[in-house]
Order: structure tokens, then sequence, then C-alpha cells
């Protein structure tokens, strides 16, 4: 059985939840612990929201340091698929494996709705299963989700493609060309603000639309 | 030992929301004749004399400061 590692960091939340979305999908969920440097043989990783070290420094920041991203900064570099969400999105950024940054939401307010987004690439690891300019609706918590890079970068990543996803029906924090998701030049590392393991059942979600990303990549982990 | 100060402010092309809602507040307390504020972040390290301007660098480059956001400055303070 495929093997997704769900990373728990000091301070992360939805941990049990992205777990939960892997097990649901029909990969093997494996808890993989911030301090130690070993992905214990799994085929992608999932870094979960959360306030890892109390978003001390700047969201992420801290958290890029661990030990056990070293190693999955190694092995997104040969490939494996990784994806952050909320707080795992600013690590990843923060790590460098994807571009931008982001601030405070424009509002200043933490913002928490069901949100829907557009899925503008689906070539990625983690979107495959999706329909192109399908629009999902996924839960959406955070003060800190106000995605930015300078002007080159939202222009390479426009004309790349690389915007995997798009607030739709409103822009919630100020984000830059309404992106809420980007991915690597490869397309096997994917970061979104907006929590799609909290919407894998209409019994505890607005719907189940994010089940598709964990299901993609286990077509990304047998189809490298 | 020997102070070593680090300021980080956002690069000034980025919108500071936080910085703008201070100066929002100002004319509400009623001080007036603040046209902007920005917000960001002041650094105080205590280091030892053997560590050398090249490794402050680092220290603020790749931990304190996020370059895609911010600018900054180091700057060893006069005990």
């Amino acid at each position: 059985m495929t093997k997704i590692g769900v990373i728990t960091f000091p301070g992360t939340l939805d941990d049990a939840d992205a777990a939960r979305a892997v097990s649901s999908a029909g990969a093997d969920a494996v808890a993989l612990w911030h301090a130690d440097a070993d992905l214990r043989g799994v085929d992608a990783v999932v870094v979960p929201g959360g306030f890892s070290y109390g978003d001390y420094l700047r969201c992420g920041a801290i958290a890029r340091f661990a030990p056990v991203m070293g190693e999955v900064i190694a092995g997104a570099s040969k490939g494996m698929p990784v994806l952050g969400i909320c707080n795992g999105f600013q690590i990843l950024c923060e790590a460098g494996l994807l571009p931008g940054a982001l601030l405070r939401n424009a509002k200043l307010h933490f913002v928490c709705r069901d949100q829907w987004l557009r899925v503008d690439n689906t070539e990625t690891a983690w979107t495959s299963r999706f329909d192109r300019d399908a629009e999902i609706l996924v839960p959406l918590k955070n003060i800190d989700g106000r995605y930015i890079a300078d002007k080159s970068t939202v222009d390479r990543l426009e004309g790349e493609g690389r915007v995997v996803f798009r607030y739709v029906h409103g822009n919630p924090n100020g984000s830059v060309n309404d992106i809420a998701g980007v991915c690597s030049a490869n397309g096997r590392v994917v970061g979104l603000m907006p929590h799609p393991e909290h919407a894998i059942a209409t019994l505890t979600g607005p719907s189940d639309d994010g089940l598709d990303l964990f299901r993609s990549v286990l077509d990304a982990v047998v189809n490298p | 030992m020997a102070r070593v100060v680090v300021d980080v402010m956002p690069k000034p092309e980025i919108l500071d929301p936080q910085g703008q809602a201070v100066a929002n507040a100002l004319p509400r307390l009623g001080f007036t004749g603040v046209g902007s504020v920005r917000q960001g972040k002041h650094f105080e390290l205590e280091v030892d004399d053997d560590v050398d301007d090249a490794t402050l660098a680092r220290i603020a480059e790749t931990f304190l400061v996020n370059p895609v956001i911010e600018e900054w400055v180091v700057r060893r303070v006069t005990p």
C-alpha cells in the first residue's frame, strides 16, 4: 500500500485530519516527527496546518529547519510528492521548495469560512484527479494567508501554469492574482492555504472535494 | 561580548496592513500629522567577540529575515 507521511511539529493542529484524509483516499498514513531526520520509507509527505513553533519569528521560519525537513527537501529534489497545507504551505515557502511568501491578511482579520477555489492546474502530483477549472469548496482558516511574490515571480508562475488553486467568488485575504496555491516547476510539490483535508466527507466538512488531492497522489507515486 | 542589532522592515512595495492600522488609529487617539506608519522588527543579539561580520550577515539572511518580503540592516552597537 502507498505510504504517505504526515509531519507533526510542536504546534501542528491538523495532522490527525490529514492522516484521516490519507486513509480515506486508500493509502497508509505514516506519522512523522519533526525531530527525526527520518521519512520512514514513505512515498509522499503531507506538511499539515497549525502554528508550528507558535509562529515565532515568521510562520514556518523555525519549522523549516527541523530535522525532518532536511529529509523532505532531499526527497523533493528527487521528485517525491510533497503537499503543504496552510502552515505547511508557509513552511514549504520558507524552505525554498515553493516560491513566494504568506503575509498577514490584508484586512488583518482571522478568516474562517468555507471557500470556493478553482483548480487551474490538473497536471500536478496532487491535482490529477480533478477536472480542469473545477470549482471546489473547502474550509479556509488563517490570519497569515496573503500570498505574495515579486512581479517577475508571479509572471513566471502564471506563464508556466504553476498557479494550482485560485480563490473564486471573493478573494479572502488580498493574495496577489487571487492565488490560493502554487506548485514547484516539476509539479511534485504543491502548497495551498485552504484545507482540503477538512473536506473529505459531507458529515464533517462542506464537501468531499478535498479527497481528490489525496487520491491524485496515489497515481503520482505509481506513475512518477 | 558585543551587541548586534538587526532591523527588519517589509520591502517598500509590500502592503503593510499592520502599519496602516496603527496609522489609522492615531487620529482617533488625537494624534494628528502622522502621514503613514510601517511596522518592522528589531533584534538585539549578544554575540562573542569572535563572531565575524560574514557570520552575522548569514544569521540575518538565512534565518532572521525572509529576503522575499523583507529588507534588513545589521549593525554592531558599541556597548
